[in-house]
């Protein structure tokens, strides 16, 4: 990369043009290409949370783990407050570390059984010495922490089998928090919990926020729940962000044709918000090993046209007065504006079918 | 054109005739520790070309009901007591031979797990036509013959060589319609769904409910939906019976259930669907998670975490009895719920609740 982005001072994370491929073995024929992720294009600011929505297979977790440096991304730029993880070493990689934890989808895998709650949570001050020095000042800092989570000083002595499901969950954030992070990546946090316990956690994860000013990527398969706690929202499907924009421009009135189908396709509690029409998608998401050409959602899409299948959409956005056009040439449109890539962008909810009947 | 647009709305036409009727069915389950009553009491009654739901958390034995109904409880459990009668017949009363002859055309029951619901070595066209095999006495051809036609029923594509093909060979959503075309293939009256779209994406989803609806109508099969999912409830099922720790706590139509809940556990479980809070605002949330099934409480089951808990919850159980027209609910207090402020509104509470 020649020059380094400009970033906007209040950005936390920038992701710009984020390609990642991986090989997958095809026998005899050697192996094909899988394009995981194909220029994905984000961006979090201090204290807010971005939503990341999409069917299973569309690229969300590789997009995690690569913020994580799990995976080193092909192509593509990554600035964490206008720094480069990828270009770190040493020590420098070690103080990043600490600004980026993840918060894991099943809290009965992913706590040792082996330990108890309070060697799970201060495990992080293992590799990051120097941060809280002597057994008083981590305990200190345990007790801290298991407050600040809901939980009493006492339980840091039992193992996770003695928790229920949402207290678990409790530790895994509690371990996230121990190093006192600004970016939490909350791979399907509740997805695993029970409804009643789901709500807890949420409250849990909200009054964290507002006390400490972190930012959170939320990835989950729930809508109802990304409407509720999220900011901004960025719909995947194979490995591209189709739509983003903010909570409410997405949820009420979605440009891209996909994002309006899972909207009219979540069932809804009350029947007064259900949509008058029902999109029901055929299909389901093609192999991301041969992914269709043009735009990648035609071969599901209720819009679809000829040009779909030979070039790929340009980003469009809906001005104020609610006109879809064209982001400006050359600029595009500006950050954190509701844009979709489509050739036909649904013009306005009720063309989706989306606007209660009653 | 790639899509149907169609109405949203699943409920059927008013109560027709009785299919199964489940009446007082208890589980048990041997442990180390001793038995454990998992299922208590459990009545209800599925009608023809309706969908009922049961509807609960994990551990609450909703699966654990119709695994007992379909006989297909594990080696450790056992039903304990009452009845389940299907077209006359009570199903706890017979033989393995007998049970043999009813499961196919007495009824049929979808599975959560696709995958592992389905034999690998298998083709589909072979497990497609065993059905018929067995119970009609099909030739190979005549099974494949049948095998072809269901898989068009369900919506796989290419039915005629997909026929051959073996369970990974299909995707997720493709693999749940193989399971309801096994389930269907002899036209049951009563259809057992245990959470069959939990595992997949909300537009396969979509297709699957549609599906399942679609065959309800044409062979005007009895449904009985599992599911911890209320909106799927909301949007699928006639009748609800709302389960928790192995008791029906409420049961009616799930219009009535779900507009004016008259217990606290229903009324708490719709109040923590995140939808109309605004971003920020705390949900309004159920302390505490539910009971271990060998410390059921004496007493009401739900009154550790019940916001209207007195002392005669701790002292005697409350019995399910009628507290609107055509719903019923087991709660000393129902008159009582539907004015009750669930407590927590209060966002700060959370960290309370847990203690």
């Amino acid at each position: 990369m020649s020059t380094s982005p400009s970033m906007s001072p209040e950005n936390v994370l920038e992701v710009k043009d984020l390609s990642k491929t991986f090989h997958v073995s095809a026998g005899a024929a050697g192996s094909q290409e899988l394009r995981a992720l194909d220029g994905i294009n984000l961006h979090v600011r201090q204290g807010e949370t971005l939503g990341l929505v999409g069917e299973s297979g569309c690229g969300k977790s590789t997009l995690a783990r690569t913020l994580m440096m799990l995976e080193t991304p092909d192509t593509g730029t990554v600035r964490f407050e206008g720094q480069d993880p990828f270009a770190l070493r040493g020590k420098e990689l070690l103080t990043w570390r600490r600004r980026v934890q993840m918060v894991f989808q099943d809290p009965f895998a992913s706590l040792n059984a082996r330990m108890t709650a309070g060697q799970i949570i201060t495990e992080p001050f293992a590799t990051h010495k120097d941060l809280y020095r002597g057994t008083a000042a981590k305990n200190r800092r345990l007790n801290e922490l298991l407050d600040l989570v809901g939980l009493r000083a006492t339980d840091a002595a039992k193992s996770p089998q003695e928790f229920s499901g949402g207290q678990r969950q409790r530790i895994g954030i509690a371990r996230a928090l121990a190093l006192d992070p600004d970016l939490i990546i909350l791979d399907e946090p509740v997805s695993a919990l029970d409804l009643s316990v789901q709500a807890q956690v949420l409250n849990l994860l909200n009054d964290l926020q507002q006390e400490l000013g972190v930012s959170y990527i939320f990835i989950s398969h729930d809508l109802s729940v990304v409407r509720h706690v999220t900011d901004r929202v960025a719909v995947m499907y194979l490995g591209r962000i189709i739509e983003s924009g903010s909570t409410e421009q997405v949820f009420d009135a979605p440009l891209h044709p996909y994002t309006a189908s899972l909207m009219s396709a979540s069932p809804k509690l009350d029947p007064a918000k259900r949509p008058a029409r029902r999109i029901v998608l055929q299909g389901e998401l093609p192999s991301p090993l041969d992914p269709p050409s043009g735009c990648r959602f035609r071969t599901r899409c209720w819009k679809a046209q000829p040009i779909c299948s030979a070039e790929r959409p340009e980003k469009m956005t809906r001005n104020d007065s609610g006109q879809v056009s064209l982001g400006i040439p050359g600029v595009g449109p500006g950050a954190g504006a509701h844009v979709a890539e489509c050739h036909f962008p649904v013009a306005d909810p009720s063309e989706a079918g989306l606007i209660p009947a009653g | 054109m790639m899509t149907e647009m169609l109405e949203p709305t699943a409920q059927s036409d008013p109560p027709t005739d009785t299919v199964l009727e489940v009446t007082g069915l208890d589980v048990d389950i041997r442990t180390p520790q001793g038995t454990v009553r998992v299922v208590s009491q459990v009545s209800f009654a599925a009608r023809r070309g309706q969908t009922l739901a049961l509807l609960g958390e994990s551990g609450c034995g909703k699966s654990m009901t119709a695994k007992a109904i379909a006989g297909l409880l594990d080696p450790v459990a056992s039903v304990a007591g009452g009845t389940a009668v299907l077209d006359g017949q009570d199903l706890n009363q017979m033989n393995p031979k007998q049970r043999r002859a009813v499961a196919g055309p007495g009824l049929g029951i979808v599975f959560q797990d696709a995958l592992t619901a389905l034999n690998p070595v298998y083709t589909i066209g072979t497990q497609l036509g065993e059905a018929f095999r067995i119970h009609r006495g099909a030739s190979k051809k005549q099974a494949k013959a049948e095998a072809i036609d269901l898989m068009r029923r369900v919506g796989i594509p290419e039915p005629e060589t997909r026929v051959n093909s073996y369970p990974h060979q299909f995707s997720g959503g493709m693999r749940q319609r193989i399971l309801i075309a096994m389930a269907v293939a002899l036209s049951p009256q009563l259809l057992i769904a245990d959470e069959p779209t939990t595992a997949l994406d909300v537009t396969v989803q979509a297709q699957i409910m549609l599906l399942l609806r679609k065959l309800r109508t044409e062979q005007q099969m009895a449904v009985v939906l599992i599911t911890h999912d209320l909106a799927v409830v909301a949007e699928e099922a006639d009748e609800v019976c709302v389960m928790y720790a192995g008791n029906v706590v409420e049961q009616g139509s799930v219009d009535k259930v779900f507009s004016h809940p008259t217990h606290p556990y229903t009324k708490g479980l719709l109040e923590s669907v995140p939808t109309d809070a605004q971003r920020g605002e705390g949900l309004s949330s159920i302390p505490g998670s539910p009971p271990e099934l060998t410390k059921i409480p004496a007493g009401c089951v739900y009154q550790d975490r019940c916001p209207l808990a007195s002392a005669i919850c701790r002292q005697e159980r409350p019995l399910l009895r009628d507290t609107a027209d055509g719903q019923r609910a087991a709660c000393h207090f129902a008159e009582k719920v539907s004015a009750a402020k669930t407590d927590n509104d209060d966002a700060n509470n959370v960290k309370e609740e847990i203690r």
